[in-house]
C-alpha cells in the first residue's frame, strides 16, 4: 500500500468515539483506540499541561489519575481510558485558588525547571489521598516513578510534607 | 512514538467469554493486552510486531481473588497494586507481595498484572520466582474449557510457554500452607526503584530437629535473570535436604549455585557479576534459615 | 526598604505558578498554523563516505520537504568556535547519528516511517573510539594528528623537584560520558517568511548563539533572524549549543516549504545523537615533601570530544584550568588536551570539565596522604590555598578564605571522625562496610580569562507604562531562578517591591545580548549589570526631576508612567566593562583566570552490600561559600540537585558505547538516580562576599557537580580498602576488584 496523506484518509474509519471524564467535566473524542491517552490530553483536548519525558513509562511525567489511581498516560492506550474518570494538572487547582501541593511546591522550590512537576503533584496528590501522614520512606516510595533532574527530590519532599500538614489543618 | 496508532486494531469485547471465543476463532491473530506496562512499551519503540490487540483490562472474571481454607486464587488481571493491597497475600505470600512492590513505580504497579507478567515471561521478572517457590497453579481457560496446571515447569525456553494460541492464564493458584516456613526474597537492580532486575531470588525454607542440632527440612530456591526461563534450583535443593547449615555446606551450595545458572553479559549486567552474586544471596538465604526458629 | 529584605530572601519563583498549574508553555505544547513535523536522518555507522541515498518509491515523496546539504543558503557549518562541525553531512560522515538529510510533513507518523524509507550506502572507513586509539594515530580524522586542542600551564621549575622530593606519587583516574537528561527532550519551532526572515522558538539556553548560527547557516543578516527562547525542561548545559543544530535543520526546512515547522526528539534520539559530558582521562605525578607538602607536579589532563571540535576548547581550558584544585602548588606543569574520536561530539554539562579534573585531583589527594601516612583530612589542610598565595595559573587568591575552617565545619557537621571510627570496628562483622570520603574544591565563576571581556554584555532594564519595571536579558531560565534572582536584584537596586518587576521573555527582537547562560555568570556578572541598569533609570528619573534621591514604591511608579508618557521610553542599558587591573595572558594561560572561585568541602557517607557489590550514599554533606545567598530555597536547590547529578557520575549513569554509538539511550536502562535512591543531602552556605558580583553573589549553578563523585569514591576506599579511579562505579566493577573468590 502506498504511503500517503490520501490513504491515511481512507484509515479514518479506524477511529471510534470514546467518552470519557477529565477533571469533572464529560468529553468525546474521535481517535484510534491505540492512540496513547497522553497525545488525547495533549492533542485533542488540548490539554498540554501532562508532559511527555520518555515515552516509556519511566519518568513519570505523564502521570494523570484515572479512576482516582495514579497512571502513566504514555503507557494507555485510548480504548482502556473510555468511561473512565481522569485528573490531569489542569484539574488540580480550584480555580484560581492553588491547592496545598501547588501551593507547597511554590513555597519549598519543588518545581524549578517545572517538566517533571505537573507528574510530580499528581503523584504526590495520590500519595497524600493514600496516606494523609506519610512517612518520609512513603513519600520516597510513592515519588519513586517520577524522575527529577533538577532538584534532587529534597524540596519535593518538603513541599509534600508541608502539604500534608496543610491538608490537615484544612 | 514510533508507531502509527492507525496501523492498529484494539477491541474491547468486555467479558471473558467474548474474549476466549475470539482467540478460538483467530488464534495467534490477536495479541491480549491488559494493563499494557509491557506491550505499550514495545509499541512506542515501534517494536510491536502484532497489529491486532484484543484488550482484557479490567475484566471482572479476571480480577476476582478467591479465598478458600486451602488456597487461594488470584485472578490474572489481578494488579501489582491488588497483590500489594490484599491482606492475606501481604500476611501469608509476602514474596509475592515484595515482588509486587518491587515492580517499577506505583503508577505502572496500578496497571501491570500477575498475569500479565507470566506470559510476558521476561527472565527478568520479579514475581515468578516467587510463584516457582509457592509452587502456584496455573487454571488457563480456552472456549475448550479450563486446566490446571503447574507453574514449575510452565516456561519451556526464553518467551515460551505451555499455552495454547486460544488460551489465556484465568487464575493462579497457591496453596496456604507456607506459614511456618522463612520466606526470603531479593532483587538486585541498578537502584533501588523502577529497575529491571540484574538477579532476583525467591526462597522458602524450614528446619526440624536433628540428632545432634536442627537440620534443613526443605529449602526451595528459585532465580530470575540467571537463564532464558525463571530457575529453581533443585539440585541444590535436594543436596541440602537433611544437612545443618554450617559454613562447608553454604560454600558447597554456592558452588553449586554458579553452577545450575548460566546467567549472561547483557545491557543491564555481567554473568561473572549474577553468578557470584547469586551464590552470595543464597548463602545469605540459608545463614537467615539456620537463626529463623522456623521448624516443622 | 532595607538591603535583607528582597536580597537574601526566597521570595515566589516568577514563573512558579504557571509551572505548579500546567500553564507553562513548552515547545512541544506549541503550534502554528500549516506547521509541518520536521525529522532528520541519520548516519547508521560512524566513519564513512557516503555512496548513494535512495528513497522507497512506497511514500509519495512529492508530499514531503527534502533537504539536505546542498539547499543549504549560507555555509554549511555549525557557528560556534571553530567551523568544522557540518550542519549537514555532505559526502562523508564522522559519527554515528551525524545528520544526513531532513524531512517534513504535516502528518508527524508518516513521517516516522518516512525517515526508515531513506536508505544510505556506505563506503565505511575505519573509525576509532576511544582516547587511546585516537593518540595512536593509526587513523587520522581530524587535523593533522586528531588533537583538537592543547593547553600547556607552566608555574615555577617542576623539572627540579624531583630529586628534592621525599615522596613521588603517580596516578590515572578516568571519568566517562554522562548525558544531561533532562527531562524535556531538545525541541523548536521555525517559521520563514521573507519579510520577518527566519523566526525560530527553542528549548535553548543561549538565544544569541543560535542567531549568530542561523546567521552563517541561512546567509541572512542579523535583522532576520529572531529567536524566542520557550520554557525549557531542563538544560544542564545539554542546550548550550546543541539547539544551533536543530535549530538550524528546523529553519532550513521552514525555508524550503515556506511553511512553520516543529522538529522534537523523543528520548531515543535525544540521548544517542545530542552533546554529552567528555570522557576523561587524568595522569598525575607528584613530588611530596615529608611533611606531606606538595613540591610540585605534572598533571596530563585529556579529554575526548567527539567527532568534532565544537566546544571541546573551553570544555578542556576549564578543566585544565582546576586540574590543581584548591591547592598550592609551588611548581606545576598542566599539559591539557582534547582528541578526536568517531562518536557524536561531547559538549557541555555542568561543571564543564572541571568535574572530570577535580575528580582526578580528589582521588589524588587520598593516593598522597596514603603514601605519605597522613589522613586525607591532615593532607589536604597542609596544602590547602591561602589568602595571598597563587594558584596554578599564579592567581593571587585575594579575598579571606580559611579552607582548613571550612574542613573543620564540613567534619563537624558529618561526624566525620566519630563515624569512621566506629565504621572501622563495625566493618570487621557482616557484609555491609561502610567509609566516609572527603572532597575539596573551587570553581571559578563566569567566563574564563578575557572571555566576559569579550562577550561584552549588554543588560537593559526599563520602566513600563504601567509604572513597573522590566528586566532585558538573553540569560535564561531552565530551573535554576534566573528570572527570579535577576528581578530580586533589579527590585532591591530600585528599592521597589518584588512583584512590581518583571522580566522580558528571552527574544532577540526584544533583549540585548548579555551573553550565554552558562558558566554560572548569570547571578554575578549580569546580576551586576542588571543592578547598574536599574540604578540608570532611577538616575534618569532623579535628574529629569520626577523622584528624589528617597521615595516610595508608587512616587516610583508614578514618575515612571509620566517619564514615559513624556518621553515615550525610560531604558537604561549596562555593558560589561572589565574590573582594572586584572590581568590575563592568553598565550602562558597565566593570570587571573576567574574574577571569582565559589570553594567547597564534601563530605559523603557511603554503605557497601559486599551480598551485591552495591554501594549507597547513606549522607551526604555539602558545605560550600558562594559569596551572598541571594535566595536561599533556589540556592539550596541547585546545591541538591547538582549532588544528584554527580552521585549519578559517580555510581549509576553509564554510557554503554559500541561502535560510537550508545547503547542504552533509553530511561530504563540510562540510569539516573529516583527519589528511592538518595540519601538526605544537608546542605550549610558559608558567606563571605565578593568584589564583583551582584550585592556579593558568586556562581553557584556548577560547583555542586564537583565534589560528590570523588568523595564517594574515597568514602568506598575507606570501606573496603581497594582503590578505584574510575568512575562510573557500578556494582560489577566493585565485584571484579574484591569479590572473585571473596568469602565473608
Amino acid at each position: 500500500m502506498s504511503h500517503s496523506s490520501e490513504n491515511r484518509g481512507k484509515q479514518d474509519r479506524g477511529e471510534c468515539e470514546l467518552s470519557l471524564t477529565v477533571n469533572g467535566k464529560p468529553e468525546t473524542v474521535r481517535v484510534f483506540p491505540m492512540e496513547r491517552l497522553l497525545d488525547v490530553l495533549r492533542g485533542e483536548l488540548g490539554l498540554t499541561g501532562t508532559k511527555e519525558g520518555c515515552g516509556e513509562g519511566e519518568c513519570g511525567s505523564c502521570s494523570v489519575l484515572m479512576n482516582g489511581e495514579l497512571v502513566n498516560s504514555c503507557l494507555i492506550p485510548a480504548l482502556q481510558a473510555a468511561g473512565t474518570n481522569l485528573t490531569t494538572i489542569e484539574g488540580i487547582a480550584q480555580g484560581p485558588q492553588l491547592s496545598a501541593l501547588q501551593a507547597s511546591f511554590l513555597e519549598c522550590g519543588g518545581a524549578q525547571c517545572g517538566i517533571c512537576t505537573p507528574g510530580m503533584i499528581l503523584a504526590s496528590c495520590h500519595l497524600l489521598n493514600k496516606k494523609p501522614e506519610p512517612s518520609l520512606e512513603d513519600i520516597r516510595e510513592g515519588l519513586s516513578g517520577n524522575l527529577c533532574r533538577c532538584t534532587g527530590y529534597m524540596q519535593i519532599f518538603e513541599a509534600v510534607v508541608q502539604a500534608a500538614r496543610r491538608r490537615a489543618n484544612a | 512514538m514510533r508507531s502509527d496508532p492507525a496501523d492498529y486494531e484494539l477491541i474491547a469485547p468486555g467479558n471473558l467469554q467474548a474474549v476466549v471465543s475470539l482467540l478460538a476463532d483467530e488464534p495467534g491473530k490477536w495479541l491480549p493486552i491488559a494493563g499494557g506496562t509491557d506491550v505499550m512499551v514495545l509499541y512506542a519503540a515501534g517494536k510491536l510486531p502484532a497489529r491486532k490487540l484484543v484488550s482484557i483490562w479490567n475484566l471482572p472474571e479476571l480480577r476476582v481473588i478467591e479465598i478458600s481454607p486451602e488456597e487461594i486464587r488470584i485472578g490474572a488481571g489481578c494488579t501489582y497494586t491488588g497483590l500489594r493491597d490484599h491482606e492475606i497475600i501481604a500476611r501469608e505470600f509476602p514474596l509475592l507481595a515484595s515482588a509486587a512492590r518491587w515492580t517499577g513505580g506505583i503508577a505502572n504497579q496500578n496497571r501491570g498484572t500477575l498475569g500479565g507478567n507470566i506470559v510476558n515471561a521476561s527472565p527478568a521478572a520479579d514475581s515468578l520466582p516467587a510463584l516457582m517457590v509457592y509452587e502456584a497453579e496455573l487454571i488457563l481457560v480456552s472456549r475448550r474449557g479450563e486446566r490446571r496446571v503447574p507453574y514449575v515447569d510452565f516456561h519451556t525456553d526464553y518467551k515460551k510457554m505451555k499455552l495454547a494460541p486460544d488460551e489465556l492464564i484465568r487464575a493462579i493458584c497457591l496453596g496456604r500452607r507456607f506459614s511456618n516456613y522463612l520466606h526470603y526474597a531479593r532483587k538486585v537492580g541498578a537502584r533501588d526503584a523502577q529497575a529491571i532486575s540484574k538477579l532476583c531470588v525467591a526462597a522458602l525454607g524450614r528446619l526440624r530437629g536433628g540428632v545432634t542440632g536442627s537440620v534443613i527440612d526443605e529449602v526451595r530456591i528459585a532465580l530470575g535473570s540467571v537463564a532464558p526461563v525463571p530457575l529453581r534450583l533443585r539440585e541444590v535443593e535436594r543436596f541440602a535436604k537433611g544437612k545443618p547449615v554450617e559454613p562447608e555446606l553454604v560454600q558447597l551450595t554456592r558452588k553449586m549455585t554458579s553452577a545450575a545458572i548460566q546467567p549472561i553479559d547483557d545491557i543491564r549486567s555481567t554473568a561473572r557479576y549474577r553468578s557470584a552474586v547469586a551464590g552470595n544471596l543464597v548463602a545469605e538465604f540459608l545463614q537467615q534459615l539456620r537463626g529463623s526458629g522456623k521448624t516443622v | 526598604m532595607t538591603e535583607e529584605q528582597i536580597i537574601g530572601k526566597s521570595v515566589p519563583r516568577k514563573e512558579g505558578r504557571d509551572k505548579v498549574t500546567g500553564a507553562a508553555r513548552y515547545i512541544d505544547d506549541m503550534a502554528m498554523p500549516g506547521m509541518l513535523f520536521g525529522a532528520t536522518v541519520r548516519s547508521q555507522i560512524p566513519r564513512g563516505v557516503i555512496k548513494h541515498i535512495s528513497f522507497d518509491p512506497q511514500f509519495d515523496w512529492s508530499e514531503f520537504v527534502v533537504v539536505t546539504a546542498q539547499d543549504i543558503p549560507g555555509k554549511n557549518c555549525i557557528a560556534l568556535i571553530g567551523d568544522d562541525q557540518p550542519c549537514l553531512a555532505d559526502g562523508k560522515v564522522n559519527h554515528p547519528e551525524e545528520p544526513i538529510l531532513l524531512l517534513a510533513h504535516a502528518d508527524p507518523h508518516l513521517l516516522r516511517k518516512a525517515v526508515d524509507g531513506v536508505s544510505i550506502e556506505y563506503e565505511p572507513l575505519p573509525a576509532i573510539f576511544t582516547i587511546e586509539e585516537s593518540e595512536r594515530c593509526s587513523e587520522i580524522i581530524w587535523g593533522m594528528d586528531n588533537t583538537l586542542k592543547t593547553f600547556l600551564i607552566a608555574k615555577g621549575d617542576v623539572d627540579h623537584v624531583w630529586a628534592k622530593a621525599d615522596y613521588i606519587v603517580e596516578g590515572e583516574y578516568t571519568t566517562g560520558a554522562q548525558e544531561q537528561l533532562y527531562i524535556e527532550n531538545n525541541g523548536v519551532i521555525a517559521a520563514f517568511d521573507l519579510e520577518q526572515g527566519i523566526t525560530v522558538w527553542g528549548s535553548l539556553q543561549c538565544p544569541y548563539y543560535v542567531h549568530k548560527a542561523l546567521m552563517a547557516l541561512c546567509n541572512l543578516p542579523a535583522e532576520k533572524i529572531r529567536v524566542v527562547q520557550a520554557e525549557t525542561g531542563g538544560a544542564f548545559g545539554g542546550k548550550e549549543d546543541y539547539p544551533s543544530i536543530i535549530a538550524g535543520h528546523a529553519a532550513l526546512l521552514a525555508v524550503k516549504s515556506g511553511r512553520p515547522v516543529k522538529i522534537v526528539y523523543d528520548r531515543l534520539e535525544d540521548m544517542t545523537a545530542t552533546t554529552k559530558r567528555h570522557p576523561s582521562r587524568a595522569r598525575h605525578r607528584t613530588a611530596v615533601g615529608k611533611d606531606g607538602r606538595i613540591l610540585g607536579g605534572e598533571i596530563d589532563f585529556t579529554i575526548d570530544g567527539g567527532a568534532y571540535a565544537t566546544l571541546s576548547s573551553v570544555v578542556l581550558s576549564r578543566g585544565t584550568i582546576h586540574a590543581g584544585g584548591p591547592y598550592y602548588w609551588p611548581n606545576i606543569r598542566i599539559r591539557g588536551k582534547a582528541v578526536a574520536t568517531n562518536t557524536p561530539p561531547h559538549g557541555a554539562f555542568r561543571g564543564f570539565g572541571a568535574p572530570q579534573s577535580l575528580f582526578a585531583m580528589e582521588r589524588h589527594m587520598d593516593r598522597i596522604a596514603q603514601a605519605v601516612g597522613l589522613s586525607p583530612v591532615e593532607i589536604r589542610r597542609r596544602n590547602f590555598l591561602k589568602p595571598g598565595e597563587t594558584t596554578t595559573t599564579e592567581q593571587t587568591i585575594r579575598e579571606e578564605i580559611d579552607l582548613g575552617k571550612l574542613l573543620d565545619r564540613a567534619l563537624e557537621l558529618s561526624d566525620y571522625t566519630a563515624k569512621k571510627a566506629r565504621f572501622a570496628r563495625e566493618n570487621a562483622v557482616g557484609p555491609i562496610k561502610k567509609g566516609m570520603g572527603i572532597a575539596a574544591f573551587l570553581h571559578g565563576a563566569g567566563f574564563t580569562g578575557s572571555g566576559e571581556r569579550y562577550l561584552a554584555s549588554v543588560v537593559g532594564v526599563e520602566g513600563c507604562a504601567d509604572g513597573g519595571v522590566r528586566v532585558l536579558v538573553s540569560s535564561t531560565e531552565f530551573g535554576q531562578g534566573t528570572n527570579t534572582v535577576l528581578c530580586q536584584i533589579a527590585a532591591q537596586a530600585l528599592d521597589l517591591p518584588y512583584e512590581d518587576v518583571r522580566i522580558a521573555q528571552p527574544d532577540t527582537n526584544q533583549v540585548p545580548n548579555s551573553g550565554p547562560t552558562v558558566a554560572s555568570r548569570t547571578a554575578m556578572v549580569v546580576g551586576s549589570l542588571v543592578r547598574s541598569a536599574a540604578l540608570g533609570i532611577k538616575q534618569t528619573l532623579i535628574a529629569a526631576g520626577m523622584i528624589s534621591g528617597s521615595y516610595s514604591p508608587e512616587e516610583f511608579r508614578a514618575a515612571c508612567r509620566r517619564y514615559i508618557s513624556e518621553h515615550g521610553q525610560l531604558r537604561s542599558l549596562a555593558r560589561y566593562e572589565a574590573p582594572t587591573g586584572v590581568f590575563w595572558d592568553d598565550e602562558k594561560y597565566r593570570g587571573e583566570a576567574y574574577a571569582a572561585f565559589a570553594w567547597a568541602v564534601y563530605v559523603a557517607e557511603v554503605a557497601v552490600d559486599l551480598s551485591t557489590y552495591s554501594a549507597r550514599v547513606e549522607d551526604f554533606v555539602a558545605l560550600q561559600e558562594v559569596g551572598k545567598v541571594l535566595h536561599p530555597v533556589l540556592a539550596k536547590g541547585q546545591i541538591a540537585g547538582g549532588v544528584a547529578q554527580g552521585i549519578g557520575f559517580a555510581l549509576y549513569e553509564k554510557v554503554i558505547w559500541q561502535n560510537g554509538r550508545m547503547q542504552n539511550g533509553q530511561m530504563t536502562n540510562y540510569i539516573m538516580p529516583t527519589s528511592a535512591d538518595l540519601p538526605p543531602i544537608r546542605i550549610f552556605f558559608e558567606e563571605m562576599g565578593n568584589v564583583h558580583g551582584a550585592y556579593g553573589a558568586k556562581g553557584i549553578g556548577e560547583l555542586p557537580m564537583d565534589g560528590p563523585a570523588p568523595a564517594i569514591v574515597n568514602a568506598i576506599e575507606d570501606a573496603l580498602g581497594t582503590r578505584f579511579d574510575s568512575i562510573p562505579l557500578l556494582p560489577e566493577d566493585v565485584f571484579e576488584a574484591v569479590g572473585a573468590g571473596g568469602d565473608r
